[in-house]
């Protein structure tokens, strides 16, 4: 290849990245560091920011103790019921369902997960509401039940919108598995239960950890199930951050905690990185 | 397993068949379908407010989704062509594009942009030669280029997959037969990675037209379909909103069919 034709080539390549680059640079990173200027700044006194260099904002995390205690306790608590249920799902459309059926399951479980979140939520609100189930319930003799706006709710929401994510992952580890690994299993003479979790179960661990892992980094940043489903009495982080830069417009101690709440993304995705490297044969799944 | 297989399945879709039946109802109450009526989306039809808001979330989906669509695939191309090392960077920020919380992105986004328009403001209005200059302000410009964050990461990794799955022989025969480069692209490439493109962009459409969190910080005095929708439910929840939330699911559903319909000759089906 000539010279030219090199700096040619080189030139389309960073014409190619150039647009995405920009973006990610203007829209990614320039805002990042601004937080992380912001989160070491001081609040002005009609609100916003003034240039500083404390540590201050940090030290007064213990302010929103409760955002970080529910949402730390909430999610694991809401992938660990989404695996619960999505487990028995993926396996039955990775082994048990007919080819020809299987599309269209796996379609149905994908399908609400690409609709509004929002209205899938407010689809809860409406039904848990006062107008909703309790009403019902009036009428068989239970009075002044009240399911809205409790953790119960709010774990239901986050069952309901995160399912899809928790079942795709572990199906599509099951349904990679090699099937003459379960019939050696069971013509050595394994109970079906010890194939599951002598065989099935540790093959598949690589999607379970993926599901994990996806379910519980959105769970952190959730916003409109507490929001909607909890109705202020049960609140995460999104809730809090909420507050201070829309509400109470205390941008350096929002950013602060906008900082930590990543710095808590990036430990549980190293973690279930580095325990998914441990069960090896790690697979990566298209979110589409 | 089968019986708890089917729950799930009911599970997932009678929510949204409520709200879609009530939607229908004559009455005003969730708890009791008196007889159906399409009152309801006469209301919401005549309600210029959400008319204006329906309006600002299609011209910013579509939009967003253009760009994610054309920039997330010359970036996909672009990347194969980097060095290792390069190549690495953009996916590690490709990947937290994607990782970091929506909440996270809209509030650095506002912060960020409010401290920019701060900054170019008065020297626009310096340097400004007529009177009245020009003030840049958050509203549509920053909702697209928002979304168009994760939309951009989200076409990037859909088409990049689609390229790594390509035959690298088909092209190397296309230059062998002496076809320049850009023939090459339109004629084998081009052609083989059009549904995944396509995909792309109604996927990206799908997120920015259902996005409620980054639109929230960054719209400004714009209202987006999904802002609109929750301010009126903390308004109160009426019948009205199960027919707005109706549209919403029939915009996305359709959607997201033609997305999968297209994707659909990939070997195994996927999230």
């Amino acid at each position: 290849m000539t010279l030219t034709a090199q700096v040619k080539k080189r030139l389309v390549t960073i014409a190619l990245v150039a647009p995405a680059s920009l973006w990610l640079f203007v829209f990614l990173v320039l805002p990042f560091i601004a937080i992380i200027v912001f989160a070491f700044g001081e609040r002005g006194p009609v609100g916003g920011y003034q240039p500083a260099f404390t540590f201050e904002q940090f030290a007064n995390l213990g302010a929103r103790a409760a955002a970080f205690v529910n949402t730390l306790v909430l999610a694991p608590i809401g992938a660990a019921a989404c695996l619960l249920v999505a487990y028995p799902v993926a396996y039955y459309l990775a082994i048990k369902a007919s080819p020809q059926r299987r599309l269209l399951l796996v379609s149905l479980v994908v399908v609400p997960f690409w609709t509004s979140l929002l209205v899938r939520t407010y689809a809860w609100m409406y039904i848990l509401g006062a107008r909703g189930i309790p009403h019902l319930l009036e009428y068989i003799g239970f009075d002044n039940v009240r399911l809205l706006n409790t953790p119960g709710a709010v774990l239901l929401g986050i069952v309901y919108g995160y399912l899809p994510l928790m079942i795709m992952p572990i199906y599509v580890s099951l349904e990679k598995l090699d099937r003459r690994l379960l019939e050696a299993s069971a013509d050595l003479g394994a109970h079906p239960i010890s194939t599951f979790f002598g065989v099935t179960l540790p093959l598949s661990l690589p999607g379970v950890m993926t599901g994990i892992a996806l379910v519980t980094i959105l769970l952190l940043g959730e916003y409109l199930i507490p929001q909607l489903l909890g109705g202020g009495k049960v609140f995460f982080i999104g809730n809090a951050l909420v507050d201070l830069f829309l509400q109470s417009r205390n941008w350096p101690f929002g950013s602060a905690i906008a900082v930590t709440l990543v710095a808590v993304v990036v430990v549980v995705l190293l973690v279930a990185m580095r325990i998914a490297w441990r069960i090896a044969g790690t697979r990566q799944v298209d979110l589409v | 397993m089968r019986a708890l297989v089917t729950f799930v399945y009911v599970f997932l879709y009678t929510p949204i068949a409520l709200v879609v039946l009530f939607s229908f109802n004559a009455g005003r109450n969730a708890s009791e379908f008196i007889g159906f009526s399409a009152q309801w989306y006469g209301k919401a039809l005549s309600n210029t407010f959400l008319m204006e808001a329906l309006r600002n979330s299609l011209i910013v989906a579509f939009t967003s989704a253009a760009l994610a669509a054309i920039f997330g695939t010359m970036a996909a191309i672009g990347m194969e062509r980097l060095g290792a090392r390069t190549r690495a960077v953009f996916d590690g920020l490709f990947a937290a594009a994607i990782v970091v919380p929506g909440v996270v992105i809209g509030i650095a986004t506002l912060v960020a942009l409010v401290e920019v328009f701060g900054f170019i403001n008065p020297v626009l209005a310096a340097i400004w030669p007529g009177d009245q200059p020009p003030r840049l302000s958050l509203g549509y410009g920053s909702i697209i280029a928002a979304h168009g964050l994760f939309t951009m990461a989200l076409v990037t990794m859909i088409v990049k997959a689609r390229i790594a799955g390509l035959g690298r022989d088909i092209v190397e025969a296309s230059s062998d037969l002496y076809a320049a480069p850009l023939t090459t692209f339109r004629q084998i490439v081009l052609p083989q990675i059009m549904p995944s493109i396509l995909a792309g962009f109604l996927l990206a459409f799908t997120f920015s037209f259902d996005d409620f969190i980054i639109a929230f910080f960054v719209a400004g005095s714009n209202t987006t379909l999904p802002i609109y929708v929750f301010a009126s439910i903390r308004r109160g929840v009426t019948p009205e909103i199960n027919a707005i939330a109706t549209m919403v699911l029939a915009v996305s559903l359709a959607l997201i069919l033609i997305a999968r319909f297209l994707m659909r000759e990939k070997k195994k089906p996927t999230t």
